[in-house]
């Protein structure tokens, strides 16, 4: 496809996921979601417009969209707030055509191997054991992909959620967060070749949470720069002082950090999953959330605290993403490292290359 | 509301190549500068340094070759910039000439000053200076009160110019004056000047590390021939600020205190402390997103876009950027910091620290910046 033709389709798609999020979503939706109703008609919705197959080539029967496109939908639905596994199934997908394996059915999500979870040869065959940790609408999913590795080369097993145990779990904005303990044994062809290993896997899911906070940013902004345009103390807006100016234009900041943030992340979702770009985008974006989340709880006073209004369930998701797959400490140790490993010299080139 | 986009920016396909170029220049030009001489970043002057870069065609990158420019695209020119800027190098002498005097000369000056001086700025000959501030006009640029007074043949200059960087050193200005009475933003004109002009007085301001770099521009009674005029008289105010575009967008806004974080890194090396790596990383993680949000608005104006806005969410942000390193540099290595220190890390921590308030006053305050973004907000 050519580069016109490119963004036409992004925009369609992202016109088409801004109507559908802005049709379902409703303050009612999002407190049944916390309770823990799965939103199934949004969801059918969703699939129907086919975003669940975004970043599937459409070769292998997906929408084809691009990295650009992807990470608009996904920008998207976090400044909707959307309660639904949208990023897991695109990219459980992603994984599952890379690893030579038919598209999913329904609800996906994935999780890498690491702490207790393994993937091992065992016998002729392999055994996943052990506990998938925090995953994402565990319960609601049909399946899992599990991506692995052996002697450095990844090596991805789709298995029902129901060949598992599942504890339910959630993360702090009430999303389902899922430990699901395995102990399988799978025949040897459910197990393929991946061009990704659980590294590659934690990165999309880094870049995916990185987008997804720019998004929650981009309507953090939009709820507060409104509502100090209204709401009226000693006779003006809050708009009209300039304390409550200074710290909207923070806020603003902070929302175009982690909207560059999110750039680098989904040039990187789409060119080869580079450390370094989305180590610096789930970073900075994870920064941005919390100096953002504080300045427009600050702003919206007392009515921003009550469970009424919506702030929360985007100021939640900050609170919650920028943990999800790697928080600050964890990617500025693992990029300090990098660099210092790499020393003085390399810094300015290391730079200039992210 | 203003939605800030920031698309990402596409790099020419040469550039690699250019940065290349960059790159082995100045390894072979500045190799023995101290890392406290590189500190200086975009203060650094050196007029002969300035010569050769002119030689190389990179000033005036973006101009009309008929003015001596060199027809590259913005992206170019920001290559450049960040690859001096990133290596300490001493590019003061022509920054400004190359930033802000020389389009505004392209776009307001008469065919004779466009031929005379564009195209010895572009061979880093011919520097500049700014002359906006006063003692009474600081972030209120509208109260200026140096008058340029109509008089038979052009005009009759009368005030003091302050915190002028380099008036000691430029061979013209760009002037804000008043021409007309009016009420602030109305009655505001541009004159280029030559400093050699009889009745101007530059002293000497030093600043809180020692330096001279600003000064105060005393103008006595000084003619101006009519034809020093920039664009209409009355429209100063409107050109000032579509200078102040060009000055607010560029890598020298987060890239100041670069020396020091780099020194840094060559102190702490293999430091197996997670707290030094947590540390660095994360300078690392802004600095990268800051370049990202800059290229995007070199980008805009590339595009012909005008990204007034955009350029001061890089600005604000670049700057709280800079004045961090030095705050998080100094608690992760010991030793105090010191201009006379044997250690290039101390000295350059001692360097930097002396500077970093300027980083959120020139060029706009943090205050202002930020009122300009509430407005772009709607806000005000
Ligand atoms: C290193 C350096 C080099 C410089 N070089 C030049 C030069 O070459 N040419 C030139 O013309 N000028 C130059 N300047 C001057 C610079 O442009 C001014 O310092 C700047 O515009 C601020 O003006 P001021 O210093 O008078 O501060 P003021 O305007 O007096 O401000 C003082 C403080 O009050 C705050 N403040 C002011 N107004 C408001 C408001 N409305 N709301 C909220 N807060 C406000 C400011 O943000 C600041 O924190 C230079 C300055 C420095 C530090």
């Amino acid at each position: 496809m050519d580069d016109q033709n490119t963004d036409d389709l992004n925009s369609l798609v992202a016109q088409t996921a801004s109507r559908l999020f802005g049709d379902h979503m409703t303050h009612a939706l999002s407190a049944a979601a916390e309770e823990g109703a799965f939103p199934a008609g949004f969801w059918t919705a969703a699939e129907e417009a086919g975003l669940t197959l975004a970043m599937v080539p459409e070769a292998a029967g997906g929408v084809g969209l691009g990295a650009e496109g992807c990470a608009a939908i996904i920008r998207l639905a976090g400044a909707h707030a959307v309660p639904l596994p949208l990023a897991e199934t695109m990219l459980a997908n992603r994984l599952l055509v890379a690893g030579g394996r038919e598209l999913g059915e329904g609800i996906l999500t994935f999780a890498a191997t690491s702490g207790s979870l393994s993937l091992r040869r065992e016998g002729a065959g392999w055994r996943l054991s052990g506990v998938a940790a925090r995953v994402p609408y565990g319960r609601n999913a049909q399946s899992l992909v599990v991506v692995g590795e052996e002697d450095g080369a990844g090596r991805l097993a789709c298995v029902p959620l129901s060949a598992g145990t599942l504890t339910p779990g959630e993360n702090i904005a009430r999303e389902p967060r899922d430990d699901v303990a395995f102990d399988l044994l799978l025949e040897a062809d459910a197990v393929t070749q991946s061009p990704f290993g659980p590294a590659e896997a934690e990165r999309m899911g880094a870049a995916v949470r990185a987008i997804a906070l720019a998004g929650a940013l981009d309507t953090v902004l939009e709820l507060t720069a409104t509502y100090v345009g209204e709401r009226v103390q000693f006779g003006r807006t809050l708009s009209k002082f300039q304390a409550v100016q200074q710290q909207v234009a923070i806020l603003a900041t902070q929302t175009a950090a982690a909207g560059g943030a999110a750039g680098l992340a989904a040039q990187a979702l789409g060119e080869g999953l580079a450390f370094a770009p989305i180590a610096a985008a789930k970073v900075r974006a994870g920064e941005a959330a919390g100096i953002a989340a504080g300045i427009a709880h600050q702003m919206h006073g007392a009515m921003g605290f009550s469970y009424e209004h919506q702030l929360h369930f985007l100021t939640k998701r900050l609170w919650a993403w920028r943990e999800e797959f790697g928080n600050e400490a964890v990617w500025s140790r693992r990029l300090g490292a990098d660099v210092l490993r790499r020393g003085a010299d390399d810094l300015w080139p290391f730079i200039a290359a992210a | 509301m203003h939605h800030f986009e920031f698309p990402p920016a596409q790099l020419p396909e040469d550039a690699q190549a250019l940065r290349a170029e960059v790159r082995a220049f100045l390894a072979e030009t500045i190799a023995t500068r101290t890392p406290l001489e590189r500190a200086q970043s975009w203060i650094g002057f050196d007029a002969d340094f300035s010569r050769r870069m002119g030689e190389r065609g990179w000033i005036a990158m973006t101009w009309p070759k008929a003015y001596g420019g060199h027809e590259r695209t913005a992206l170019h020119r920001y290559v450049v910039l960040e690859e001096m800027l990133a290596a300490g190098a001493p590019v003061a002498a022509h920054w400004i000439a190359d930033r802000q005097s020389g389009p505004t000369l392209l776009r307001y000056g008469s065919a004779a000053q466009r031929a005379d001086i564009l195209p010895r700025i572009a061979t880093g000959q011919c520097f500049f200076c700014i002359g906006m501030s006063e003692p009474g006009s600081g972030s209120d640029l509208a109260a200026a009160r140096t008058r340029a007074e109509p008089v038979e043949g052009g005009y009759r200059v009368s005030g003091t110019k302050l915190w002028t960087t380099y008036a000691h050193e430029a061979h013209y200005m760009i002037l804000l004056a008043r021409t007309a009475p009016g009420e602030r933003h109305e009655g505001l004109s541009q004159f280029l000047v030559d400093m050699k002009t009889p009745g101007i007085t530059v002293r000497p301001i030093v600043d809180i590390a020692g330096a001279h770099h600003f000064n105060e521009v005393h103008f006595e009674d000084v003619f101006l021939p009519a034809d020093s005029i920039l664009g209409n008289p009355g429209d100063g105010w409107k050109q000032v600020m579509g200078e102040l575009a060009f000055e607010r967008s560029g890598p020298e806004r987060f890239l100041s205190s670069f020396t020091l974080l780099k020194e840094l890194v060559r102190v702490l090396a293999d430091d197996p402390r997670e707290a030094a790596q947590e540390a660095v990383g994360r300078l690392v993680a802004h600095l990268i997103v800051l370049r990202r949000l800059s290229t995007s608005v070199a980008g805009m104006l590339q595009a012909g876009q005008d990204p007034q806005l955009d350029a001061a969410v890089v600005k604000d942000l670049g700057a709280l950027f800079e004045q961090e390193i030095p705050e998080i540099a100094r608690r992760l290595v010991s030793g105090e910091p010191s201009l006379a220190s044997t250690s290039s890390f101390l000295n350059v921590l001692a360097y930097t620290t002396l500077n970093a308030p300027s980083f959120s006053l020139r060029g706009g305050t943090r205050e202002i910046l930020r009122g300009i973004i509430a407005r772009g907000l709607g806000l005000r």
